[in-house]
């Protein structure tokens, strides 16, 4: 479909000739994901749905004790500091953002009355700026009434450096101001594509200003209610153990009617991903446990146990492997892999192009991650709109020596290629994580039957994943030959997610290796294309500029895609929850019940 | 006696400065950052991870975070959490009795076993008591807890359904309901660790009765005529209890410290489970108080441990 | 050693001890006293055996430790894998056999470097008193205190590269494997044998050497150690198993050997998410470490009884 279809599709939409739901449909069928449409149709003037709500129960309360198990602990619940899902998950009982992501793909209203639309005067034509409608009557646990001051406060908050809020990057661009009691108006400097970002979601819960108003800046860590939240959430906190366990009670002033359904809610942290399964799956000890990193076999086997059940749904997560083009081996002005060197042997594309084949995606897939991930051969899978349709994956070991052949790498004594005395011996580094080891080592057999020797290292991931400057088995050193991780895609849109792609984020030691672009590569293509991409409105235009990025970096067999990882989580029979790839687990928490 | 725990206890000061200053300087050079997390979310600018680093300390040298460190500790100030925000003392304060509770107890279980076992067998060597109570020891220590622990998780757990594997802070009962709870869920982890350090306990005090039981003032005792259990009670045990005195003394600071992976396994707040996810966090001031309060009790159970050897065997002389 | 600590003939509860035949050398006394020890002679053949079994093994099962086969999975012990198959269909015999080199030499290293340190260190602590004693246990509280966790990764960043450089991939990775268990494991060692040097000291038959002009060093050798050596034992043979899966825990950490090579801790890690499904993968390695364990167990009650002349067995 090229622009102009989308366009006129868009216009039937708008005149009524065709219904909302079957133009998302449409764009999904064509591999345009949910999120993208509605935006796409919200900027063109058609207001977002609001969603089928299927919840059942007649009255609030009645519904007993709800467990749920994260394996790793909240250690706390200042939305703002949240440093990984397991903090935002738990801040998420108490507090709530103006709207959040469905698994559809709608952005569903929560402390806003209205998604910000043309049509209801929300979204200015120029897409400088976005009006958001509060709703009316809603109340802080406290009794105190929540209005415009409280949202304009969060930016302010979280825009403040000396704050350092882990949320800053949603709100340090952008101007708040309230406009009434009940509204505000968010303004962007320039024209902004994605504007459902700040306020919205994971980084957009909202805190009280009458609890946190003195403790703006360097005093943040001060603040009593850091460790005693008081939200507009449907539950109300009892008691927190840092590292343990959060619990809550029903808040009997909800502002949905209704809602929520349960009486209390427990969340435990600690231990690991498989045995919180088994508390869920096998003696449901727990109704809920997110983020179930565990092989697939594994949970399988425990479903049959009849007690719960697997669910999984997309994300923008990508597991994936880098080449790397410099030289690991020799250190120029202090670094190594710096850009100024060439790499012996990966800086042959057909080496590179080689080792692409060697990798067998649909194994890895369907004996490791199972329904945990989907093998691609393109970066970014999620939403489908972003999805490169030219990008192939296969996997092929005669048609890899063949390239290697023609490409005069020939076996030496020892079975492994070589040329010119460079050997293909390479340094495989990922973190410890038993899918990856796996993953590693199927891998590793495939690049031996084609004469490429790995030497497999893993490093703890507390170390992997840290920026400590002094250490050299931090990912983005990048003192290896290949390596491989999973980057998290935080929104519906790549834009932010792939600037690991571009010149000017390369990490080496002048930005103490904090740049995003891990690789090293550059192409003037994927510049010029993602430079585009930032100032274009048009959402098709956009979209090609942005596949164009992806492209010229899989192409390049610089960046090996493996999976397009989905979120997994077990929940017991009889729990119904909302679920949604897009947003926290419990974003839609007062709508859960038991059936 | 008086002057020998004075002299002690005056060393015991600067001991504890070289131990901190040396724990300090392994946590500041050892890799990791406590702000890991936010380096692969591309909505955090590294601007706040530096501003952070900078905020806390983190890039100061090691000796003037050392300095910081003491002049806050001496003052009672224990710092406070990175990951937390909260102060580190409430933190362990939160975690104490509940690692005192299923660490003691399985301690206690240990030595329940391990003394009248150890010792039966002992007096009876090569008996086909001491053959089962060898070999049950020898299949405790070659399984690690967190074999053990899986397997009781998968025998009572799922097969049976009998007791929950998640350890919980919180029970809801009150009365004599809460202690049946209580018990339930604390079985489990006390067994897992209780049997494993058993198995070696027997195995020690087996061979310490051993090597006692035929020494000459033993062999006099029971000349004088005195019955079989009191020789083994009033001579033998006394004496074979030095290195058994010397084991409890090491294990007990893990009372405080808690058991990393049987604390992991079934979830128990402990003192294990805090020090394990600070250290993969690189919550430095967490890691440091618990380690440091780690290193005062190992000091000052090696001085009970001194101190009790001379009340054992009274030829023990100290100077 | 026979003959050298005749100081308490009382306690011999039968006549004619062997210890005092005459004309025999020590060695060939403590040969046959040791032989006469069933468990212990069975224990040395089956320690043998394992021995023999991993090196000689991969040329009687010339299978490779990592060929892939998802057709395989998680099979139970057949004619073509005697021990069965793990996830993802490897030969569970291989690997513990290949594995098993790995786990006896780390295992039995460390014990010998972890006993080692702590003998010395308790001996020296317990015969001298004052500030050396003082000292030797302020390092043996430092060390206690340490914690293990950031410890290993200094070590590994700051030492990893030299050690590959200097002894190659492998063998730089055992090195360091067997000095950070041996060094993090000495303590409670060193505990016990200084407790028992402040007893023994005391006794009768180590001031009636003194008496009789003994150096110190002899009475040590001769007298105070073989009457300390009951807790060394137990603490070495409890050594070996928990050096074995200690390996395992270090490679979690990367400190280990690289992630595709087993070790039997590394395998146990492994099976025990499948223990419901496969009990068989973890059997086997949980067997080969009890088996290890008990057999240089019993080697050591036989050496210890046959080197203490007092003792009847």
């Amino acid at each position: 479909m090229n622009e102009h279809d989308l366009r006129g599709l868009i216009a039937d939409v708008k005149e009524g000739g065709q219904s909302r739901r079957s133009f998302v449909q449409k764009m999904v069928a064509l591999g345009l994901s949910a999120p993208i449409a509605t935006q796409m149709l919200a900027w063109n003037g058609v207001a977002m749905a609001q969603p089928v709500d299927d919840y059942k129960p007649t009255k609030a309360g009645g519904g007993g004790p709800l467990k749920i198990l994260l394996w790793q602990a909240p250690t706390l619940l200042n939305p703002h500091f949240a440093s990984g899902t397991k903090d935002q998950e738990a801040s998420r009982v108490f507090y709530e953002p103006l709207a959040g992501w469905d698994a559809e793909g709608n952005l569903i209203p929560c402390l806003a009355a209205e998604v910000p639309s043309k049509e209801n005067g929300g979204l200015s034509a120029d897409g400088k700026s976005v009006t958001w409608k509060l709703k009316q009557g809603v109340k802080w646990h406290d009794g105190k009434p929540f209005t415009a001051d409280d949202v304009v406060f969060n930016w302010e908050y979280a825009a403040d450096p000396a704050t350092a809020a882990y949320t800053t990057g949603s709100y340090k661009d952008i101007k708040v101001e309230k406009v009434d009691d009940h509204s505000v108006k968010v303004i962007f400097a320039e024209a902004t594509p994605f504007w459902a970002d700040a306020f919205v979601g994971v980084a957009g819960m909202i805190i009280p200003k009458h609890h946190f108003g003195e403790f703006k800046g360097a005093k943040s860590r001060e603040a009593p209610a850091n460790l005693k939240p008081v939200g507009t959430g449907p539950y109300k906190f009892v008691d927190f153990k840092p590292g343990d366990i959060v619990t809550g009670e029903r808040n009997p002033d909800y502002h949905v009617k209704n809602q929520p359904h349960f009486d209390t809610i427990e969340v435990k942290g600690g231990g690991d991903a498989v045995s919180a399964a088994r508390a869920v799956l096998q003696t449901g000890e727990f109704d809920y446990a997110w983020n179930m990193l565990v092989e697939d076999e594994i949970l399988k086997r425990m479903e049959t146990g009849g007690r719960g059940r697997v669910l999984a749904v997309p994300s923008g997560n990508i597991e994936f492997i880098i080449l790397n083009t410099t030289d690991p081996w020799t250190e120029v002005d202090g670094e190594r892999s710096s850009v100024k060197t060439k790499h012996p042997t990966l800086s042959d594309p057909a080496v590179r192009q080689a080792i692409n084949l060697l990798i067998d995606r649909d194994s890895i897939q369907k004996f490791i991650y199972g329904r945990g991930g989907t093998a691609t051969a393109s970066f970014v899978n999620e939403p489908k709109m972003f999805k490169s349709k030219k990008l192939k994956y296969e996997f092929s070991v005669e048609k890899a020596n063949k390239i290697l052949d023609d490409a005069g790498w020939k076996k030496g004594a020892d079975g492994i290629r070589e040329k010119d005395g460079k050997k293909l011996k390479y340094v495989f580094q990922t973190s410890i994580n038993a899918p990856r080891q796996k993953t590693q080592a199927i891998i590793k057999q495939a690049c031996q039957r084609a004469g490429i020797d790995l030497e497999l290292k893993s490093v703890t991931a507390s170390v992997f994943f840290s920026s400590d400057v002094a250490n050299p088995d931090t990912y983005t050193k990048l003192y290896c030959d290949m390596e491989m991780y999973t980057t998290t895609q935080p929104q519906p849109d790549p834009e932010r997610f792939l600037n690991q792609f571009t010149s000017w984020e390369i990490a080496n030691k002048e930005n103490k290796w904090l740049g995003r672009n891990v690789s090293r590569y550059a192409s003037k293509e994927a510049d010029d294309a993602y430079k585009a991409a930032q100032k274009e409105l048009d959402p098709a235009k956009r979209a090609a500029l942005l596949i164009k990025v992806d492209e010229a970096f899989c192409e390049a067999n610089v960046i090996l895609p493996l999976l397009s990882r989905t979120r997994v989580a077990a929940a017991a029979n009889n729990l119904v929850p909302k679920y949604s790839g897009w947003d926290s687990d419990v974003w839609r928490l007062a709508s859960w019940y038991r059936s | 006696m008086a002057s020998y725990l004075i002299r002690r206890l005056l060393i015991a000061i600067p001991s504890l400065l070289g131990i901190s200053l040396i724990l300090f300087t392994v946590l500041a050079l050892a890799p990791g950052d406590p702000f890991e997390e936010l380096a692969t979310n591309p909505n955090v600018p590294p601007e706040v991870r530096m501003a952070l680093r900078a905020k806390f300390g983190i890039d100061d040298p090691v000796m003037v975070r050392y300095v910081r460190w003491l002049t806050a500790m001496v003052q009672g100030d224990w710092g406070f959490s990175f990951a937390s925000r909260i102060n580190v003392d409430d933190l362990i304060l939160q975690r104490v009795p509940t690692t005192l509770f299923v660490v003691g107890s399985s301690q206690l279980l240990a030595l329940a076993i391990a003394l009248p076992v150890g010792i039966y067998a002992a007096t009876r060597p090569y008996s086909v008591f001491d053959q089962i109570a060898n070999t049950l020891a020898f299949v405790g220590f070659s399984l690690p807890t967190f074999f053990t622990g899986l397997l009781f998780i998968l025998l009572f757990s799922i097969k049976l359904d009998w007791l929950p594997f998640v350890y919980r802070s919180d029970i809801a009962a009150t009365g004599w309901r809460w202690y049946w709870e209580m018990m339930r869920q604390a079985l489990m982890p006390i067994l897992v660790l209780g049997l494993f350090q058993a198995a070696s306990y027997t195995r020690y005090v087996r061979s310490a009765v051993l090597d006692v039981v035929r020494l000459d003032y033993v062999t006099t005792a029971r000349a004088k005529g005195l019955s079989e259990t009191k020789v083994t009670i009033r001579h033998v045990a006394r004496n074979a209890l030095i290195p058994v005195v010397t084991l409890v003394a090491l294990q007990m600071p893990a009372v405080f410290g808690g058991a990393i992976v049987t604390e992991q396994i079934f979830r128990v707040p402990g003192i294990g489970s805090l020090l394990i996810t600070a250290i993969l966090a690189n919550d430095t001031p967490v890691v440091m108080a618990v380690t440091f309060v780690f290193a005062c009790l190992v000091v000052f159970f090696n001085l009970i441990a001194d101190l009790l050897y001379g009340w054992l065997d009274p030829r023990i002389s100290f100077r | 050693m026979a003959g050298s600590t005749l100081v308490s003939p009382s306690a011999e509860p039968t006549s004619g001890s062997p210890a005092r035949s005459v004309s025999v050398s020590p060695a060939r006394e403590t040969w046959r006293r040791f032989r006469r020890h069933r468990l212990a002679m069975i224990s040395t053949i089956v320690l043998g055996l394992l021995v023999l079994g991993v090196v000689i093994g991969p040329w009687l099962w010339p299978v490779a430790i990592n060929d892939i086969d998802f057709a395989a999975q998680l099979q139970t012990p057949s004619w073509s894998h005697p021990f069965g198959t793990d996830d993802l269909g490897q030969d569970i015999l291989a690997r513990m056999i290949y594995g098993g080199r790995i786990s006896l030499a780390v295992g039995l290293a460390a014990m010998v470097v972890a006993t080692f340190v702590g003998v010395v260190v308790g001996a020296i602590a317990g015969m001298s008193r004052g500030y050396v004693d003082s000292f030797l246990m302020w390092v043996t509280d430092l060390f206690l205190s340490l914690p293990q966790l950031p410890l290993l990764l200094l070590v590994i960043y700051l030492f990893r590269e030299q050690l590959k450089a200097v002894f190659g991939l492998e063998g730089g990775v055992f090195v360091l494997i067997v000095v950070v268990i041996g060094g993090l494991r000495w303590m409670p060692v060193a505990r016990l044998v200084r407790a028992q040097f402040f007893s023994l000291r005391e006794k009768e038959f180590v001031e009636a050497a003194r008496a009789s002009g003994a150096t110190k060093w002899r009475q040590v050798v001769s007298h105070i150690l073989p009457n300390a050596m009951g807790p060394v034992i137990v603490a070495g043979t409890i050594e070996v198993s928990s050096a074995i899966i200690a390996e395992s825990t270090l490679s979690f950490l990367g400190l280990g050997f690289p992630p595709d090579i087993p070790t039997w801790g590394r395998i146990l890690f492994d099976a025990k998410d499948h223990l419901d499904v496969a009990p068989h993968w973890a059997l086997f390695p949980g067997a080969a470490i009890f088996l290890t364990v008990l057999s240089i167990n019993f080697i050591g009650d036989g050496l210890r009884d046959a080197l203490d002349p007092r003792r009847v067995i």
